[in-house]
């Protein structure tokens, strides 16, 4: 994925690092392996976030900012994470984990459901910069890809 | 969830001596299904509200109106398998007549007069408007045929045994709604939707001693079925989310912060996507008027 460039990849880190929530959601014990994960999930977030805004007309739409958004994602899902899923860190060994057990039993499934996500997060960095409707549009794929994963692999808790 | 399972077993008993007719499979007459003109478009909305696909779409398939079934819900009595109800008149539901259909979903009644387990979400839709699941009834008559044979449940005794589940209904199946609101016609289709079709209650609301849902305590949250976690209670003491928040999580699946609604909700979110913006808002100020609870 090297076409996505590594500075955005950065750019977004940064941004999501200085996101308050992430700095109330997390306790600073965590396993690495937890922490960079979790880290990776608010970079999602944050894209995701920006896109969100346009489409549902809180924030102006622009070309350019919803295709790095979107091209960030597809560059994101498409990183080699197979530290971040270390053994022995599920959500039954980790308190603050909500990673579940089954993910480690299922890992060809998860690795295809982040592919998944790599797919249509392409196609709408494809057609981002088209217009406000194309966001609209590729925006529902993008989100369904998210939750596919997280229905079989993400705990629910309060 | 033993003395669940005790209550189960006593109430069977208690079945037999109060005799048959206090707990007799109740049926929808023929005549009142057939004198209803289905609508389908209604029909195809009732079945995305009331999230069908949720449970009997095969798992993993990508077209969610293939009922072949073969979902697995675990639960605390074992594991309940969807069953497929394509229009298949061998594996499915291709050869029940429209009443019989409308008779499972209301009175979780089956054709041969057995009750249903209530893992089929029929005490939410007891409260449907017959003419709501006469449409759907005539809608799932368009999708279509799959030969996949129905799995068996996996049930430890004594769940495994029906009969019990008679007596059950005169406790957990209640005609009225769980809760009183103001007069308000956006409330009233948010209640509607959410209690008799989306079925919330079935998830987010914890159960008594008799395995009801507990209508004081509404929305306030429960154990996960699965084992681990919990379904987070929704109610105004925990959740402070806008009405548009709310509406937009239940289309889109994002929460405010853009974290990304999973495990059961996940499919919920599927089916509820498909409906219009002012059924969404009418959910989210369903509830957002229900009481906080602790
Ligand atoms: C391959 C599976 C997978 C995909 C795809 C996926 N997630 Fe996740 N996500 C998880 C798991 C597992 C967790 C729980 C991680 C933990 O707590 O250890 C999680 C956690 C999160 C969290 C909470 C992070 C935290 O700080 O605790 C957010 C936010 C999130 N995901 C957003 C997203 C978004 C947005 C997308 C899509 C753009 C997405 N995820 C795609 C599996 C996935
Ligand atoms: C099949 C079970 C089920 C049904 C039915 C269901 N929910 Fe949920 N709901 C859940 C679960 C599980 C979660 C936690 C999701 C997660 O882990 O991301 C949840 C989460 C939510 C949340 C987010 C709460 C939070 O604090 O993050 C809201 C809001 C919500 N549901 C509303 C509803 C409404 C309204 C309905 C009916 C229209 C409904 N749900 C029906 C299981 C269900
Ligand atoms: C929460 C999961 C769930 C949802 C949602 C659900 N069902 Fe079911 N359904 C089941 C289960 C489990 C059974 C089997 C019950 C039993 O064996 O007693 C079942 C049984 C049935 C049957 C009887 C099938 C047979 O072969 O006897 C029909 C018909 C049916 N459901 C239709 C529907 C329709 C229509 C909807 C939407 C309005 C729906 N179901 C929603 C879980 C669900």
């Amino acid at each position: 994925m090297s076409k996505f460039p590594k500075i955005l990849i950065a750019a977004t880190l940064a941004a999501a690092v200085s996101a308050p929530a992430f700095a109330e959601s997390h306790s600073a014990d965590l396993p690495p392996a937890v922490k960079a994960r979790q880290a990776h999930m608010q970079l999602y977030a944050h894209n995701i976030g920006i896109l969100a805004g346009m489409a549902r007309g809180t924030a102006e739409y622009n070309a350019e900012a919803a295709s790095a958004a979107a091209s960030n994602i597809a560059a994101l899902s498409s990183l080699n994470q197979s530290t971040y899923w270390a053994p022995g860190t599920d959500s039954d060994a980790v308190e603050g984990s909500r990673a579940l057990p089954a993910l480690w039993e299922n890992i060809p499934d998860a690795i295809a459901k982040g592919e998944a996500l790599t797919t249509a997060a392409a196609a709408l960095a494809g057609t981002a910069g088209d217009g406000l409707e194309a966001v609209q549009a590729g925006l529902g794929p993008v989100g369904r890809a998210c939750g596919a994963c997280h229905e079989d692999y993400q705990l629910s808790d309060e | 969830m033993k003395r669940f399972g005790l209550i189960i077993l006593g109430l069977g008993a208690l079945a037999l001596v109060a005799g048959w007719a206090l707990t007799r499979p109740a049926t929808i007459p023929a005549d009142e299904v057939a004198a209803i003109t289905p609508d389908l478009a209604r029909g195809e909305l009732v079945f995305h509200a009331a999230g069908c696909a949720s449970c009997h779409a095969a798992p993993d398939a990508e077209d969610k109106t293939i009922l072949a079934g073969g979902y697995r819900l675990d639960t605390p009595a074992g594991v309940f398998v969807a069953p497929n109800i394509s229009q298949d008149p061998e594996y499915g539901i291709g050869n029940w007549t429209r009443a019989e259909v409308v008779t499972a979903i209301i009175k979780g009644t089956s054709p041969d007069g057995r009750h249903y387990y209530p893992a089929f979400p029929y005490p939410a839709y007891n409260k449907a408007e017959l003419s709501d699941i006469v449409s759907l009834a005539a809608y799932l008559e368009t999708l279509p045929a799959d030969p996949t044979p129905s799995q068996p449940h996996e049930l430890g005794f004594p769940y495994s045994i029906r009969v019990g589940i008679g007596l059950w209904k005169l406790v957990g199946v209640t005609d009225g709604y769980a809760i009183d609101l103001p007069d308000d016609p956006q409330l009233a289709r948010g209640q509607y939707l959410s209690e008799a079709l989306a079925h919330c209650g079935e998830c987010h609301t914890p159960r008594n001693m008799q395995q009801a849902l507990d209508t004081t305590r509404w929305f306030a949250g429960a154990p996960n079925p699965s084992g681990r976690g919990t379904i987070p209670n929704i109610t105004p003491a925990k959740l402070d989310w806008s009405l548009d928040d709310i509406a937009a999580y239940l289309e889109t699946g994002f929460t405010p912060d853009f974290d990304v609604a999973g495990g059961t909700m996940a499919a919920v979110v599927q089916g509820l996507g498909n409906l219009p913006k002012e059924d969404l808002e009418a959910i989210a100020a369903y509830v957002k008027a229900v009481p906080a609870a602790e």
